[in-house]
């Protein structure tokens, strides 16, 4: 571990000292032993690249207990813009990570948007009506400060080692190369032989090798690890160019996402403004194909962009600091398995969308949410292999979901035909006075969680259920009934939930539910053959008074029961659970369950 | 529920003639816009999906211009 006596960001650092920050370079003993004898270590995961997947997911994995190996080409934080609007659902997994209040305090918590049609309102909308939520729909926040924090959290957890500026050089999967299965749900700890991946990595003092269990790439867009596999991830490019400028200045903007089509600052394109902290705002200006990046992002280009957009907002020009400027293009696509032998694909590797949304880092985030505890559940020999098939096929659907809502966005912004151009400003011009036009503007549509609901880890409903709850979604926050917690805040551990709804056989169903648990699925669930290891898995059982808004959202009669896994979405739910059903929806959720 | 094709209007010719009436004095350009505003008006007003993609699809049924071959559907025709 790096010998830090206490880390050298805090919560305090400034962006300043984030962005400049480097990562003092140091040599680990695995490349001591490589280099003196050629002896090759092994790790149980190595996660490669410290971005927010890499982070959330090596944070998550070590709050398991498990060893995790992180390895980043370079030693710096993110800099520059990048990601700035992280949703509720990241905050919650952050809160899990014990860093969402961290990410709270610094960000800039907004919900209320306006959009514009040339020098005139449409309309302005809130996103969060809904009160009874710990976290806000959205805050605000450079990528630096989430990274930092994330950073910060990670020097915290003893069996999580980063190793700045290891470059992974080339990959291979001797198993699967020779046309061997992986090891086994059940190999011998310590067992020799051959590991699933090994992976050859170079340093300032020159290469060394190691060997892994488990493999995320969280190696962002360019992944490089994408293409050591001869992978690739595909879909649509777009033909238009967006330039970003950060700048700082004291404006007197109210806290809103402020969106303009066609203003006369910037004819026939349209412009973004955001708020960041530290007085600093985002501006995206839409340019069209036909410009010369490299032109348009120096400063005197940008200037009086900033200066004109500034007349019209607010009537005259402010002085500004030019923090940042850059140009961008930006395509959707994905890989077409996020899953290649032992090696998992999370983050921009796996899946890449246009800007508006949000739906980049925060899909990353929700990607290692998802993995981590199937990673764990794998790696004890709890769960099979096919629990991380399901990471690869649910967190693909979630893609594919985000790629589409992206798309539709990309398509109104940037219409690609005259007619698709003629019903947008139609919509656009019936949204003055209309509000059913003000539903079909589309200046992005931002990022939810996706619910699973054709996963196979759901039980599917055998009771009744009102409202929008199902299973596959996450589990929606809403105050302790009598308390002054949030329930979510009741589900921070690492094991399944159990919910409860009080009545008069809570007592009974906490004796079933915990017996469940302590049974294990058993080998007989579905067609599944291995032998299993006797299973006692921890459960966190949650008694909720049955009122409320917490009964409201999950649809909550006294007894009702929710079974919700590690990563808090809902995997089955009961009027009045059996052993039988408990058992039988567990095998399920750990992917031991094959029948169809 | 399916796309009414059968007459259903209160005053057929009387709607058509407001119809016609409504683009007098329009360039064509701003004719376009006012049919696709219109468009949008009468699709919230049917709010059905279902009923709308018969409609579009009868609409594009009366398409009398050949399709360029990577506009035009997949199968037989």
């Amino acid at each position: 571990m790096p010998a830090y006596a206490s880390h050298p960001l805090s919560e305090q650092s400034t962006g300043q000292e984030i962005q400049s920050f480097e990562f003092p370079w140091q040599r680990s003993p695995d490349q001591d032993a490589y280099a003196l004898s050629g002896a090759v270590a092994h790790h149980p995961i190595v996660i490669v690249g410290a971005g927010p997947a890499g982070l959330s997911l090596a944070i998550d994995l070590a709050q398991r207990g498990q060893r995790v190996l992180l390895l980043d080409n370079d030693a710096r934080l993110s800099t520059g813009s990048r990601a700035i609007c992280f949703a509720k659902r990241t905050l919650e997994i952050w809160d899990r990570l014990g860093v969402g209040q961290a990410m709270c305090d610094k960000g800039v918590q907004w919900q209320m948007g306006k959009v514009f049609l040339g020098s005139e309102q449409l309309y302005g909308f809130n996103l969060l009506p809904e009160p009874g939520h710990e976290r806000p729909a959205f805050i605000n926040l450079q990528q630096y400060y989430a990274e930092a924090y994330l950073a910060i959290r990670a020097a915290q957890l003893p069996t999580l080692e980063i190793r700045w500026r290891n470059t992974v050089t080339a990959l291979e999967q001797p198993l699967i190369a020779a046309g061997l299965p992986g090891p086994g749900l059940h190999a011998p700890a310590g067992e020799r032989g051959p590991r699933p991946v090994r992976l050859m990595i170079e340093t300032p003092e020159g290469p060394y090798t190691i060997t892994a269990d488990y493999v995320a790439a969280c190696d962002g867009s360019r992944s490089s690890l994408r293409t050591l596999l001869g992978q690739q991830s595909t879909g649509q490019v777009f033909r238009d160019r967006f330039l970003i400028a950060d700048v700082r200045m004291q404006a007197p903007f109210p806290t809103e996402r402020w969106f303009w089509f066609d203003p006369p600052f910037h004819p026939n394109q349209s412009v973004l403004l955001h708020r960041q902290p530290d007085d600093v705002w985002r501006i995206d200006f839409q340019l069209g194909w036909d410009v010369n990046p490299d032109e348009e992002k120096r400063p005197e280009r940008v200037r009086p962009r900033v200066d004109a957009m500034m007349r019209q907002a607010i009537g005259h020009e402010v002085p500004f600091e030019l923090e940042w400027a850059s140009v961008y293009t930006f395509s959707c696509q994905r890989m077409a398995s996020f899953r290649h032998g032992h090696v998992l694909f999370a983050g921009d590797s796996a899946h890449g969308v246009s800007p508006f949304g949000a739906r980049g880092a925060n899909s990353s985030v929700q990607d290692s949410d998802n993995l981590a505890w199937k990673l764990d559940l794998v790696l004890r020999g709890i769960a099979p292999e096919a629990l991380l098939a399901s990471y690869a096929a649910e967190r693909e659907y979630a893609a594919d979901e985000n790629i589409l809502n992206s798309t539709r966005s990309t398509d109104f912004i940037t219409p690609k035909s005259p007619i698709s151009k003629l019903f947008r400003d139609a919509t656009l011009n019936l949204a003055r006075e209309h509000d059913f036009a003000r539903r079909l503007v589309n200046s992005g549509r931002l990022s939810v969680p996706a619910t699973l609901t054709a996963s196979r880890l759901n039980t599917p409903d055998c009771d009744h259920f009102e409202g929008t709850l199902m299973p596959g979604a996450p589990a929606p926050d809403a105050p302790m009934p009598n308390e002054s917690k949030w329930l979510l805040r009741c589900l921070a551990g690492n094991d399944f939930h159990a919910l409860i709804f009080d009545g008069p056989q809570t007592n009974a169903i906490m004796r079933i539910i915990e017996s469940a648990f302590r049974d294990g699925p058993g080998p007989q669930i579905g067609t599944y053959q291995a032998p299993l290891p006797p299973v006692n898995l921890p459960v966190n059982i949650v008694i909720v008074p049955c009122e409320g808004l917490a009964a409201k959202r999950y649809d909550a009669s006294p007894g009702t029961t929710y079974l919700l896994r590690p990563d808090q979405h809902v995997c089955a739910r009961w009027r009045a659970p059996t052993a039988a059903l408990v058992r039988a929806a567990l095998g399920r959720a750990l992917a031991l369950d094959t029948s169809p | 529920m399916t796309l009414i094709t059968s007459p259903n209007l209160e005053a057929p010719d009387e709607f058509y003639e407001a119809l016609i009436e409504c683009h007098r004095g329009l360039s064509d350009e701003a004719s376009h816009a006012l049919n696709a505003r219109l468009v949008l008006l009468l699709a919230n007003q049917v709010g059905s999906l279902q009923i709308l993609k018969q409609a579009l699809r009868a609409a594009r049924a009366g398409a009398t211009e050949p399709l360029s071959p990577e506009h035009a559907p997949a199968g037989p025709r």
